[in-house]
């Protein structure tokens, strides 16, 4: 067997007849997510991943209520509703009857995780496929039973009735009555008609709001089993230490405190949290510390000492060719440091044994990723794990790895008894897996009318996403260099997807080179990013830009502190437009306006959209504005909230969205592209009212005083 | 460990807990109450997460121990429902769709109640200063600023706008 082959085995899960049982009748739809989603030109990874069995995916209960199955996670992103919104478009149901159970790896089909912003643009059409496929399959019980051939039924509102005689009528509720039905579609979606759309395209508030705002939606925190302990982990002073001795007699000697310890994993444990948090303290412990020397002012120098594995990812013309022929050569280095994901909720897991079986609630944004850790650290088998996923307070990308789950599962085993574990905020940044701190080294020329000619791009350890060219450019190179740890050890700490995952970094250092040849050239910056592109989409979404925005031409630097930024995101094509005003005397930059325009195809819910259009300029103001991790070595220094600083209520900007109208074209990821290009497009609002350019973000007062001294003597 | 009585008014009603003075009130809510709309956020009153008001006032469960609110009045988001009805500030957050995650949504909430008891016409800027340490890292500020805003007008009796 090969390794493709043993990705995509069938998993067993729960057993088929116990989940209809559990189900207690009706109908029940499989598919293969497998055929459905291959044809959707999925990128490689993703496809590869993908189970070939048949999943349970739709239940139709003998009351109408339609459950929708999906391994996605809710964590504020909206698609508890923009799901159930496609669901019910496709089997013409009211959308109150479609109810959505996700992220259960007993129930819901296999999925590698909730990121990328792929549900969608990936998960979604399959789904779509499927709910339409079953409609087929319900309109045809529907025909058996009223006696009518199905090219005379239609259906509304989970009724199907006879066309012309509408009182001739049954409902998907009374034909799933009495049934314990399972039926295994063959998926082979078709073009969709966007016209007939009613319910897609239909702007829908959270359908969870009201849980939220009442206190009632249950993170995992928030959930209680008889006889629940409350665990505490001791924890390294920093990452690469290690544990020389414990002293445990003091936390031992507590009341209603047990302690465990596992080799070097040792935990405090309680009924109560709060003496389970005097116990932790009570532990004193030696540890060896191995710290990388580095620290995050030395961090760029220790990565571009380093030696890496490139990867030419586009290599058009020659550019040391064309490099000598060029009028005007720019070269510059961007800088990018260390960022943490800081969710509200910190990483959580309730873990409870049974009958050697293993349950795990916790706040992830990859069920099944955790169910095989799972798997693997404690030797169980697929079956005798099961995840559920309940509210998760927030992830960005960092509740992808869910190490707090398998130490639940590993507590529960050891003690017996269903453990908590909550991590309190110092370990949520202690092991958060942080954006990487990352440079790009950009080398460009122009002709002398201003068209570029030559574009030679290397980006070191943010990969590829947001790193091509976009621009019409006849000699271009991309070179994507990555760790390789055999040769160099870069990062002291883990490191993972930030919302939009390197694009931030690719999109600031692109999109500012772009900016300092339109200043070179005299040129206004949209016109020289309209007369360089190519790409019709991009011109689209600048110009949308540009027109909400009022946008008056006009060379930069102009005084008036504007900045225009754009690039592609998870399908979709972004443009943006930042206006700062900058405190002269103390470098402090305040985001005035931020505007943004984004080409998503076929936006299913404009509201959801929308709000995480909002969301992603809101964040974006902090890595582009104050957030950057502190740390010496392994240890990280900003372990909490009053180091850490993320956007709050004052920063807050005027927000002005546009999304294109794009019924006709599929649908793509909208929960991160707003946030590529606001480093970028402040930066150079930044230049444009100042002078001063910047070459890392964030733009701290310090660094835009001293960018302002270095730009002295430049008319503004 | 020395065990007091602590009596104090939970969400309306009389209540009285044998506990350990110094119990962090934010354990005690959640886990002893099941309160668990109170959430954890950092744990040294800097999220907003954990904001209950007592007395009226905003406060943060997680710095305060159980003893403090002895003979005093405390509401967590579980008790700002009048006879099954929402309050205005929550009705507003659900109109302008003022959340997304929702974990931070509690103590925004209960934030924006104690401010607009002691000041009900709020302008703009009074809001950002009343709901500036409360932090949202969903981006859903600007959502929230304007639930605020609403629910002040329909406290005054104004209309939905």
């Amino acid at each position: 067997m090969t390794d493709n082959q043993n990705r995509t085995a069938p998993r067993p899960g729960i057993k088929r007849r116990s989940f209809i049982k559990a189900l207690g009748g009706g109908i029940v739809l499989f598919f293969a997510p497998w055929n459905a989603i291959d044809l959707m030109a999925l990128p490689a990874p993703q496809r590869r991943s993908l189970t070939k069995d048949y999943n349970a995916f739709l239940h139709i209960a003998t009351d109408g209520t339609v459950s929708c199955y999906t391994g996605k996670i809710e964590m504020g992103q909206g698609i508890i509703t923009s799901l159930a919104q496609m669901m019910a478009e496709e089997l013409n149901v009211p959308l109150a009857k479609v109810k959505m159970v996700m992220g259960d790896t007993d129930l819901c089909p296999w999925d590698a995780g909730t990121w990328g912003s792929l549900t969608t643009r990936a998960f979604g059409p399959a789904m779509r496929a499927a709910a339409a496929e079953t409609r087929m399959v319900l309109v045809q019980m529907a025909s058996e039973k009223l006696g009518v051939v199905p090219e005379r039924l239609e259906v509304t509102d989970g009724e199907v009735s006879v066309l012309g005689d509408p009182a001739v009528r049954v409902s998907y509720a009374e034909l799933a009555q009495g049934k314990k039905m399972e039926r295994y579609l063959e998926i082979k979606p078709a073009p969709e008609d966007y016209t007939k759309y009613t319910l897609v395209g239909k702007p829908l508030k959270h359908s969870d709001a009201y849980e939220k705002v009442t206190g009632r939606a249950k993170y995992t925190g928030d959930l209680r089993l008889p006889g629940m302990l409350h665990a505490r982990i001791l924890r390294p002073p920093s990452h690469g230490a290690k544990l020389v001795t414990a002293d445990l007699s003091a936390a031992e000697a507590m009341e209603g405190v047990s302690v465990v310890r596992e080799g070097d994993f040792i935990a405090v444990l309680s009924e109560n949290r709060d003496l389970a948090d005097i116990a932790i303290v009570r532990i004193s412990a030696e540890y060896s510390s191995d710290e990388l020397n580095v620290d995050n002012s030395t961090v760029f120098d220790h990565i571009n000492r380093g030696e890496y594995r490139p990867n030419v990812v586009r290599n058009d013309g020659d550019v040391e060719l064309a490099a000598p022929q060029c009028g005007s050569l720019f070269e510059h280095e961007y800088h990018d440091p260390y960022l943490a994901h800081a969710p509200i909720e910190t990483h959580t897991a309730l873990a409870n044994f049974e009958d050697g079986k293993v349950t795990v609630w916790a706040s992830t944004q990859s069920p099944f990723g955790l169910q095989d850790t799972i798997v693997m650290e404690l030797g169980m088998s697929l079956e005798t794990v099961r995840v559920i996923t309940p509210f998760v307070g927030g992830g960005f990308g960092g509740k992808s790895p869910s190490q707090q789950g398998v130490e639940a599962a590993r507590l529960a085993r050891l003690t017996g008894k269903p453990v908590m574990v909550a991590w309190t905020r110092e370990e949520e940044f202690f092991y958060d897996a942080f954006h990487p701190a990352s440079v790009v080294k950009v080398k460009s020329g122009t002709d002398s009318e201003g068209k570029i000619m030559m574009w030679d791009y290397n980006v070191y350890l943010a990969g590829t996403r947001g790193a091509d060219v976009i621009y019409d450019v006849p000699n271009a190179r991309v070179t994507s260099h990555s760790e390789d740890r055999s040769k160099y050890r870069v990062h002291p700490f883990a490191t993972g997807a930030w919302r939009a995952p390197n694009n931030n970094t690719n999109t600031f250092a692109r999109e500012t080179q772009i900016d300092i040849m339109a200043a070179a050239a005299g040129t206004d910056p949209l016109e020289f990013r309209l007369r360089n592109l190519k790409d019709e989409k991009m011109k689209g979404v600048l110009r949308a830009v540009a027109d909400k925005f009022g946008y008056e031409p006009g060379k930069t630097p102009s005084g008036r502190g504007i900045g225009i930024a754009c690039g592609t995101d998870a399908g979709t094509w972004v443009a943006f437009m930042a206006e700062v005003s900058v405190d002269r005397t103390t470098g402090a930059v305040r985001i005035v306006r931020l505007a943004c325009a984004q080409d998503m195809g076929l936006c299913v819910n404009p509201q959801g959209a929308l709000l995480q259009m909002e969301s992603c300029l809101t964040m974006g103001m902090g890595y582009t504005l104050t957030e950057e991790v502190k740390y010496v070595g392994g240890d990280v220094k900003d372990r909490n909230f009053d180091n850490y600083s993320i956007p709050k209520f004052s920063w807050l900007p005027k927000l002005e969205c546009v999304i294109m109208d794009r019924p006709d074209q599929p649908s793509q990821g909208g929960g991160e592209p707003a946030i590529i290009g606001v480093g970028a497009a402040v930066g150079n609002a930044i230049f444009d009212g100042t002078g001063a350019r910047l070459f890392r973000v964030p733009f701290t007062p310090e660094r835009v005083m001293e960018a302002m001294e270095k730009s002295e003597g430049r008319k503004v | 460990m020395m065990e007091e009585t602590i009596r104090f008014k939970l969400n309306g009603n009389e209540t009285e807990l044998v506990t350990d003075p110094n119990q962090i009130l934010l354990w005690v809510l959640r886990n002893h109450f099941g309160l668990t709309g109170t959430k954890y956020g950092c744990g040294i009153g800097f999220c907003g997460a954990c904001t209950v008001l007592i007395d009226g006032e905003p406060a943060r469960s997680c710095m305060i121990p159980v003893s403090d609110v002895a003979g005093r009045s405390v509401v967590t988001i579980e008790g700002l429902e009048d006879g099954g009805e929402l309050h205005p500030v929550q009705k507003a957050f659900i109109d302008h769709d003022a959340l997304q995650c929702g974990f931070c949504t509690p103590g925004m909430v209960l934030t924006a109640v104690g401010m607009l008891e002691k000041n009900p016409s709020p302008t703009r800027e009074e809001i950002v200063a009343g709901l500036e340490e409360n932090l949202c890292r969903c981006g859903a500020h600007k959502r929230i600023i304007e639930a605020v805003e609403d629910a002040a007008r329909i406290k005054r009796g104004g209309n939905v706008k």
